[in-house]
């Protein structure tokens, strides 16, 4: 029986109409409802999770194609009284009006920190060997996330103060 | 959406035998559910190719690379031997979607991806590519994006993939598994011209499954992609333009151009390379080329400008690549 592993906690899939998204298995079906669904075309980002370690739309994937995988939401990164380094970093330099995007945004970071670290490069990087990370490239790595109260400057300082050390390290 | 049949392919074979039968492959899956979410596609079966062993770059004997046709994107951009002997492949990617995007769609879903002419998209238009003898909304409509080389009277949509031109300027192949056993064919025969059946995108028959794209040893020189769009990131084409050139002793050795967002395929014109070989780098020759590219060029209207746009783009293009002063 197909299942998946949600946060660490292991969920079985019986019976699931195989036309779920991702997105709406975790938001309808596991109460998961920290990723948020915007566009529902991928476009916007809200709804952005780790699968694998790695940052995908979870609106553009279906529940059943996942069968085995890890997953991680909001929930699972950190919580109120733990908060993951990144979630601290967009409270410390205001990263949000509304909150709608944030989730998303910080999973985003998060998976888009650890692709600077393994040396990927971006559209930005002038060599695509040795990447220099600046407000350029944080901005370049972050366009698939949509924030229509436009705190881009905020989410960028957060981004940057967290992104310090990863930014140091020799690409692969 | 409306219902359909999932299987998980256990083998190509297993993929192959469920295509050949109407049922539509599904990796990435970006482009294929979106589609599906707004009832463009109607599959009644998908076969789910994801886990097929079709995920390694490999060198090839002849100094080539082999690249598995379920490679993302974004592990393809950043691989070693891409960034340093193809970069024009992996400034391409790199120039395409978001990060998210990148990292789940694939190789041989980001070739057969669809058109985003907004007619296609939206049921309530005519649209001949998705109901054939419908019409084409876009031609007198609003055509900003849409084709200036290679149209019909039935159909101007245009290309989306920018990896695809890159892969054509590199002279790329494609191993397609069917029925009757294996094939490789030049990915410059995968993509049609609309005419009169804009419906079909491509040369594959149903089950066709393309399993690697191959590319042959890096052409040397210099290696340019440049993508023109409405906004800086996570924009598709209005012109982009793959160059591989080489210069020996003064004088341009070898030219490959391919171009994006101005055709129904990625285009690539031998004439306008033949035309610079032989000659020295020099604005003059460079225009000379861009004619003979745009000699059959034809707006739709509200694409006009793209003409131009294209001239001053291979211009400036060929420039960075012959290492001339912008």
């Amino acid at each position: 029986m197909p299942s998946l592993s949600v946060n660490g906690v292991e969920r079985r899939l019986d019976g699931i109409d195989v036309r779920t998204s991702l997105l709406d298995l975790l938001r309808e079906q596991l109460g998961l409802t920290g990723s948020k669904k915007g566009c529902d075309h991928g476009q916007c980002g809200a709804c952005t999770i780790l699968v694998n370690g790695r940052r995908i739309n979870a609106c553009l994937t279906l529940a059943v194609m996942h069968d085995g995988d890890e997953i991680v939401t909001i929930e699972g990164i950190g919580t109120p009284d733990a908060l993951h380094p990144m979630q601290q970093a967009f409270l410390h330099h205001d990263g949000f009006q509304c909150g709608y995007c944030t989730p998303g945004q910080i999973c985003s970071a998060i998976g888009m920190l650890d692709e600077i670290a393994r040396g990927w490069p971006s559209h930005a990087s002038a060599d695509l060997e040795n990447i220099a990370i600046d407000d350029a490239e944080i901005s370049e790595r972050m366009s698939g996330n949509l924030c229509r109260c436009s705190a881009y400057p905020n989410i960028v300082d957060a981004i940057r103060e967290v992104a310090g050390p990863a930014s140091r390290r020799e690409p692969a | 959406m409306r219902a359909f049949g999932y299987a998980r392919a256990a083998t190509a074979d297993d993929a192959i035998d469920a295509g050949a039968t109407g049922a539509r492959f599904i990796a990435g899956g970006t482009n294929l559910l979106d589609l599906m979410k707004v009832d463009v596609e109607r599959p009644d079966r998908l076969v789910d190719i994801g886990r097929l062993p079709f995920t390694k770059v490999e060198d090839q004997a002849d100094g080539g690379v082999r690249i598995g046709a379920l490679v993302p994107n974004s592990d393809l951009a950043a691989h070693p031997r891409i960034r340093r002997a193809y970069p024009l492949l992996s400034r391409a990617l790199l120039a395409g979607a978001s990060g998210q995007l990148r990292n789940k769609a694939t190789t041989g879903g980001n070739l057969l991806q669809r058109t985003r002419c907004y007619y296609f998209y939206d049921r309530a238009l005519p649209c001949n590519k998705r109901d054939p003898g419908s019409g084409c909304g876009a031609i007198g409509g609003f055509n900003r994006i849409h084709a200036i080389l290679g149209a019909s009277d039935q159909c101007i949509a245009t290309h989306p993939s920018d990896m695809a031109v890159a892969m054509l300027a590199l002279d790329a192949r494609i191993e397609v598994r069917g029925s009757d056993g294996t094939r490789t064919i030049p990915l410059a025969e995968l993509h049609r011209l609309p005419g009169d059946t804009p419906h079909i995108d491509t040369n594959l028959a149903p089950g066709d499954l393309i399993e690697a794209v191959t590319l042959p040893p890096p052409p040397g020189g210099t290696q340019v992609y440049r993508k023109v769009r409405d906004r800086a990131s996570y924009a598709f084409a209005l012109v982009s333009i793959a160059a591989a050139l080489t210069v020996e002793q003064g004088v341009i050795a070898r030219a490959a151009l391919a171009f994006g967002g101005l055709a129904h395929r990625p285009w690539r014109d031998p004439a306008v390379e033949q035309a610079l070989v032989g000659e020295r780098p020099s604005t003059a020759a460079f225009n000379r080329a861009a004619d003979l590219l745009l000699a059959e060029a034809r707006g739709q209207g509200h694409n006009d400008f793209k003409i131009d746009l294209a001239r001053r783009t291979l211009v400036a293009v060929l420039r960075e690549a012959a290492g001339a002063p912008q």
